[in-house]
C-alpha cells in the first residue's frame, strides 16, 4: 500500500517551532551593527508641505541620520504599481513626500538611530511646516465637477473607468413584463490587520555591493525586483528573505515606500536599518480594504429570473495607487454575476482618488464585494416577488451539465455543483423547521433573521496573459544524497500551512515518510523563481509546480530502477520506501536508486546525474470555488444588538488536500466576513482624520462574538490542475458577508426594513426598527 | 536602574532605562523573542506573558515594575523534548496559522486553565477575550484549550 498522505489530516510542520517561541519574526532578527528606523508622519489629509526641520532631531545623541524627501529625489525610485489597464491615471508616489502629502500618515521623514526609542524620540522632533488644502473624503462628491482635485496634473479625481458590456439592452428595456430592482449598496473600508504588523531590516554591504532584506512579504519574488530597481542595486545582487511572517491578508502583498527606504539609508550608511511597524501606523499607513458604492439595478421576471444587471461601482482608491489598487475593483465587476448566469450585463467601475490610505487586495480582494453585491440581490428579488430565497436561486443557478460555463463577463467557470452546496447547506441548518421557528418568535416580539449566501470566487490567481506579472508558480524538488527529500516554493504561504501539504503532495508521490521531506519558501537566494502568496493560488499553483517536479524525478527514478533491475522502464510505483513492479516482485529500494543517481555509477544511457527538477505551472484558468453559507441571527428589538446564533456552510475547494487545515482557512475567513457584515469599519471624518486609527477604535472580532461555525465540503475536482484544488484561502470571507447581512435583514422583515449599509451596529437597527412594526 | 528578575526560573539582574518597556525588555535584553508586539495599547495580547502566575500585557508594563517579580514567557513554558499540555493542544488541535498571537494565547489559556480546570466553550471564549487572533476564527483555538484540559486532567 502507498503511504496515504493526501485527503488526512497531518499535523502541521510548522508548529513546533511556533508554539515554543523559536520562529524567528522580522523583529525577531538582530544583526551587527544594526540601526533603527522610525517614521515622522503627515497630521494632514491634504497639505503643501512649506518646510521641514530635522535640525533638532539630528542633535539628538544616537541619531545617526535623518532624510526627508527632499534627500530621496531622484535617488530613491518611486513606490511602484503593476496594474496596467487602460488609462489609467498613476500620480507620483515618493517614499518620503516632497512637497505635498495627500493623506493622514503619508511619510514625510525617516530617522535612523542606534536605538529604537531614540528614533522615535527624534521622529518627534521633526518640525514640518504644512499650508492645508480641502481634503477629499467622499468619493461621489470627489466625483462630482467642482470637487477640489488631488492630483492637480490630472484636472479630475478619476483614476479610471473601466465599462463592461453585454447583451442586448433594447430587449430588456422595452419588455414591461420585468420588474426593475434598485439598490445602493456601501461596502465599508476595513483594515486588514495582520497580528504582525509590517517590517523590514535593509542590508547593503559596500564591499560586496550586495543588498538583502528581510521582510515581512507574501512576495519575496516580486519585492527583490522592485527594490532593486528602487534603489538602484543590481538585481542580481539583491535579495529577499522572507522569515517568519505574521499574517498578511493581502495587506503584505505590495511594495511599501517604507521597505524603499530602508534600502535607501542602509546603502547610504553601510549598516543595516530595521524598520518595525507600530500598530497605530499600520492602521493609518498599510493598505486598506474594501471601500465601494455599488449602485445596482436587476431586471427580474416575475418567476423569479433575472435577465439582466447593471452595476455602477465606485471604488474609493485612496490618494496613491499602490501595488494593485486599481486592479482590486476590476474583479468585482468581472465576479459580479456570482452563480448565476445573466445574459444582460451593464457595469461601470470609476476608480477614484481621496485624500486617504490606499486601499489595494484585502482577503477576498474585489470578490467579496461582487458577492455581497449579488447576494444582497437575491434577497432584494425574494422580498419583491414573496419568493423563498433560496428558491430564487435554484431558479437562477446554471446546471452542472453547463460546465465548463462561458459567462458574459468574460471569465469561464470551470466545474460546479451550485445546487448540492444549497441543498446540503439547508438540510444541515434545518432550513423549514427555522422557518417555522421565526414564525412562531416573531409572533411572541423575538426576531430571528436567516439568511443565505452562494456565491463562487475567481482563484488560484491565475493564466499568466491575466496577470499584471506572471501568473505561474515555480517548485524544485531535491532528492538529497541520504534520501532526505528538499522543496523548494516560489510561493509564500505565511500560515496557510504549505510546509505541510507539499509535504504530503511529496512524500505521497515518493512513496517515503513525511518526515523525510522539508519545505522551504520565501528566500530568493534559494528559490529560483516565484510569484508569491495571494488570490486562494498557493496549493493549487504552487502545490502543482511541485506536483510536477515529483512527477520528472519519478520519471528518472523509474528509468534507473529498471536499469538496476534489469527491466523495461514502464509503470513502476513508489511505495513504503521502495520502487517496485505492479505486482510486487521485483523492487529496489528508493536509497539505493538515490545513490545510483547521485553517485552515478552504473547510470543508464542519456541519464544526467543528480535528482533535482524543477517545473513552472502555467495554469490554463482560474478554477472557481463555490458553496453555501446560511446564518441564523437574533435581533433584539429593544437595543438593535444582533446575536449570531448559528452558522452553517458548504464549500466546494474542489480536492481537498488536509481537511484540517481547510477547515482552518474557512473558520478564519468567516470570521473577518462575519467581521465586516457586524463590527469592523474604518472611519474618517470630513477632514481625513482617521478616527479609527487603534485597536481601541476598531472592531477586531474576539472569540466571544462567534458561535460555532458548522463547516463542511463538498469536492467537485477542477480539471485545471492535475491535484483538482481549486483554493480556499479566500472562501469563508466571501461566502460569509451577505449571508449574515441577509440574516440581519430578514429578522428585520416585519419593521419593513429593506437594506441597511455595514456594519449592522445597533444603533443602525435600532433606528430602523424604531417606526415599529409594518403590517405588510 | 537595576531590576532582578526570575526569568523562566533563572534570576538574573539588568541595569535598565527606567522607560524600556517590560515586552522590550524580555525581546532585546534577555534574547525571548518569543514574546510578541501587536498592537502597543493592550488590546490584542500577542506580548501576554505570566507575572507571577497572572497572564500580563507586557507591552504596557515597565520592566522595573516586574522587579523582584517571577516571569514565565513561552520559552519557559514546555521543557526539552516535552512539550506543555497547552502547546501540543494548539499542535494537535490547528490551534495556531501564522504563529504570531500563539505565544500569548497559551499563556493567557494557561492562567484560564489554572483558575478554571474543566472550562466549558463559552468560558474558554470569553476568558479569552483578552486575545486576540486574525487568523484561525477561534474555533479551533478552542478545541485546543479543550484538549490541552483533558489532557491535564489526565495528568
Amino acid at each position: 500500500m502507498s503511504t496515504k498522505l493526501l485527503g488526512e489530516r497531518i499535523k502541521r510542520k510548522e508548529d513546533p517551532r511556533l508554539i515554543q517561541g523559536r520562529a524567528h519574526y522580522v523583529d525577531d532578527i538582530k544583526l551587527d551593527g544594526m540601526l533603527h528606523m522610525v517614521f515622522a508622519r503627515s497630521v494632514y489629509a491634504h497639505a503643501r508641505i512649506t518646510k521641514v526641520d530635522t535640525t533638532a532631531a539630528r542633535a539628538l545623541p544616537g541619531v545617526v541620520a535623518v532624510y526627508t524627501g527632499q534627500d530621496i529625489k531622484g535617488k530613491l525610485g518611486l513606490v511602484p504599481c503593476a496594474a496596467g489597464m487602460e488609462g489609467l491615471k498613476i500620480p507620483d508616489h515618493p517614499c518620503l513626500a516632497i512637497d505635498k502629502v495627500c493623506y493622514i500618515g503619508e511619510p514625510i521623514a525617516a530617522v535612523v538611530a542606534r536605538d529604537r526609542y531614540v528614533a522615535r524620540d527624534a521622529a518627534d522632533l521633526i518640525e514640518v511646516n504644512y499650508d492645508p488644502l480641502p481634503a477629499v473624503t467622499d468619493p461621489l462628491k470627489a466625483l462630482e465637477k467642482g470637487s477640489n482635485v488631488i492630483h492637480e496634473e490630472f484636472g479630475d479625481n478619476v483614476a479610471f473607468v473601466a465599462k463592461l458590456d453585454a447583451g442586448d439592452w433594447k430587449v430588456v428595456e422595452a419588455d414591461s413584463t420585468l420588474k426593475v430592482i434598485k439598490q445602493r449598496f456601501i461596502n465599508q473600508r476595513l483594515a486588514p490587520i495582520s497580528m504582525e504588523t509590517r517590517g523590514v531590516i535593509a542590508s547593503y554591504s559596500p564591499g560586496e555591493d550586495t543588498l538583502t532584506v528581510w521582510s515581512s512579504t507574501q512576495i519575496p519574488h516580486i519585492l527583490k525586483t522592485q527594490l532593486a530597481l528602487m534603489s538602484g542595486v543590481d538585481e542580481a545582487r539583491s535579495r529577499v528573505i522572507t522569515p517568519e511572517v505574521g499574517g498578511g491578508f493581502g495587506s503584505k502583498l505590495n511594495v511599501y515606500g517604507e521597505e524603499g527606504v530602508a534600502c535607501f539609508a542602509s546603502k547610504q550608511l553601510g549598516k543595516p536599518v530595521k524598520w518595525i511597524e507600530g500598530r497605530r501606523e499600520n492602521m493609518l499607513a498599510t493598505i486598506h480594504g474594501r471601500d465601494q458604492v455599488n449602485d445596482l439595478e436587476i431586471y427580474v421576471q416575475p418567476d423569479g429570473k433575472v435577465v439582466g444587471l447593471k452595476c455602477l461601482i465606485v471604488a474609493d482608491l485612496g490618494a496613491y495607487h499602490q501595488l494593485l489598487t486599481p486592479a482590486i475593483p476590476t474583479l468585482t465587476a468581472l465576479m459580479i454575476l456570482g452563480c448565476y448566469n445573466i445574459k444582460h450585463v451593464d457595469v461601470e467601475t470609476k476608480g477614484v482618488f481621496t485624500n486617504k490610505m490606499a486601499t489595494d487586495a484585502y482577503r477576498g480582494a474585489g470578490r467579496p464585494e461582487a458577492t455581497y453585491i449579488i447576494e444582497r440581490a437575491m434577497d432584494l428579488v425574494a422580498h419583491e416577488l414573496k419568493l423563498d430565497p433560496a428558491e430564487v436561486r435554484e431558479k437562477n443557478f446554471p446546471s452542472p451539465k453547463d460546465f465548463p460555463l462561458a459567462l458574459p463577463t468574460g471569465v469561464t467557470y470551470d466545474t460546479a455543483n451550485y445546487q448540492k452546496t444549497l441543498k446540503r447547506v439547508l438540510k444541515a441548518a434545518s432550513y423549514s423547521k427555522l422557518r417555522k421557528e421565526q414564525e412562531r418568535l416573531r409572533k411572541k416580539g423575538k426576531y430571528l433573521g436567516i439568511g443565505l449566501s452562494t456565491y463562487v470566487e475567481i482563484c488560484a490567481m491565475g493564466p499568466s496573459s491575466r496577470m499584471p506579472a506572471g501568473g505561474w508558480e515555480a517548485g524544485t524538488v531535491r532528492v538529497e544524497v541520504t534520501g532526505k527529500v528538499t522543496v523548494l516554493s516560489g510561493a509564500s504561504p505565511h500560515g496557510q500551512g504549505e510546509e505541510t501539504t507539499f509535504a504530503q503532495i511529496v512524500a505521497e508521490e515518493l512513496g517515503i515518510p513525511f518526515d523525510d521531506v522539508t519545505v522551504y519558501h520565501g528566500d530568493t537566494f534559494q528559490i529560483p523563481m516565484g510569484i508569491g502568496t495571494f488570490g486562494s493560488r498557493t496549493t493549487a499553483v504552487g502545490g502543482t509546480a511541485i506536483y510536477n517536479a515529483a512527477q520528472r524525478i519519478k520519471k528518472k527514478m523509474a528509468r534507473i530502477a529498471a536499469h538496476k533491475l534489469g527491466i523495461k522502464p514502464g509503470a513502476l510505483q513508489f511505495v513504503d520506501g521502495k520502487i517496485q513492479t505492479a505486482d510486487g516482485q521485483k523492487s529496489i529500494g528508493f536509497g539505493e536508486v538515490v545513490a545510483e543517481a547521485i553517485f552515478a555509477k552504473q547510470l543508464p544511457p542519456g541519464i544526467e546525474p543528480g535528482l533535482t527538477e524543477h517545473c513552472v505551472f502555467e495554469p490554463p484558468n482560474y478554477t472557481f470555488p463555490f458553496g453555501a453559507h446560511l446564518a441564523v441571527t437574533e435581533v433584539e428589538a429593544e437595543t438593535g444588538e444582533v446575536r449570531l446564533r448559528d452558522y452553517f456552510c458548504v464549500d466546494d475547494c474542489g480536492r481537498i488536500l488536509n481537511p484540517m487545515l481547510v477547515d482552518g482557512q474557512v473558520h478564519g475567513g468567516l470570521a473577518q466576513g462575519i467581521g465586516q457584515a457586524l463590527w469592523e469599519e474604518l472611519v474618517y471624518d470630513e477632514n481625513g482624520q482617521l478616527v479609527t486609527g487603534s485597536l481601541m477604535d476598531y472592531a477586531l472580532p474576539r472569540a466571544h462574538q462567534f458561535p460555532w461555525f458548522n463547516t463542511s465540503n463538498t469536492e467537485t475536482r477542477t480539471p485545471v490542475n492535475p491535484l483538482g484544488a481549486k483554493g480556499v484561502g479566500e472562501a469563508g470571507t466571501i461566502g460569509s458577508t451577505p449571508a449574515v447581512v441577509n440574516s440581519v435583514m430578514d429578522a428585520l422583515r416585519p419593521f419593513g426594513v429593506r437594506h441597511i449599509d455595514m456594519p449592522l451596529k445597533p444603533e443602525k437597527l435600532w433606528n430602523a426598527m424604531k417606526g415599529g412594526l409594518k403590517t405588510s | 536602574m537595576k531590576i532582578k528578575i526570575k526569568l523562566n526560573g533563572a534570576w538574573r539582574e539588568d541595569d535598565v532605562e527606567p522607560r524600556l518597556l517590560l515586552v522590550h525588555y524580555l525581546r532585546d535584553v534577555a534574547a525571548l523573542t518569543g514574546t510578541h508586539i501587536g498592537c502597543e495599547t493592550s488590546i490584542c495580547g500577542a506580548c501576554t506573558v505570566l507575572l507571577n502566575g497572572d497572564a500580563v500585557k507586557s507591552c504596557t508594563l515597565f520592566a522595573v515594575q516586574a522587579d523582584g517579580a517571577e516571569i514565565l514567557t513561552i520559552e519557559g513554558l514546555g521543557s526539552d523534548g516535552h512539550l506543555h499540555p497547552l502547546q501540543q493542544g494548539f499542535w494537535e488541535e490547528h490551534g495556531l496559522q501564522c504563529g504570531f498571537c500563539t505565544p500569548g494565547m497559551i499563556l493567557a489559556s494557561h492562567q484560564l486553565l489554572s483558575r478554571n480546570p474543566d472550562p466549558t466553550q463559552d468560558e474558554i471564549r470569553k476568558g479569552l477575550d483578552g486575545n486576540l487572533c486574525r487568523c484561525t476564527g477561534y474555533q479551533h483555538i478552542v478545541k485546543a484549550v479543550e484538549n490541552a484540559a483533558r489532557q491535564m486532567k489526565d495528568e
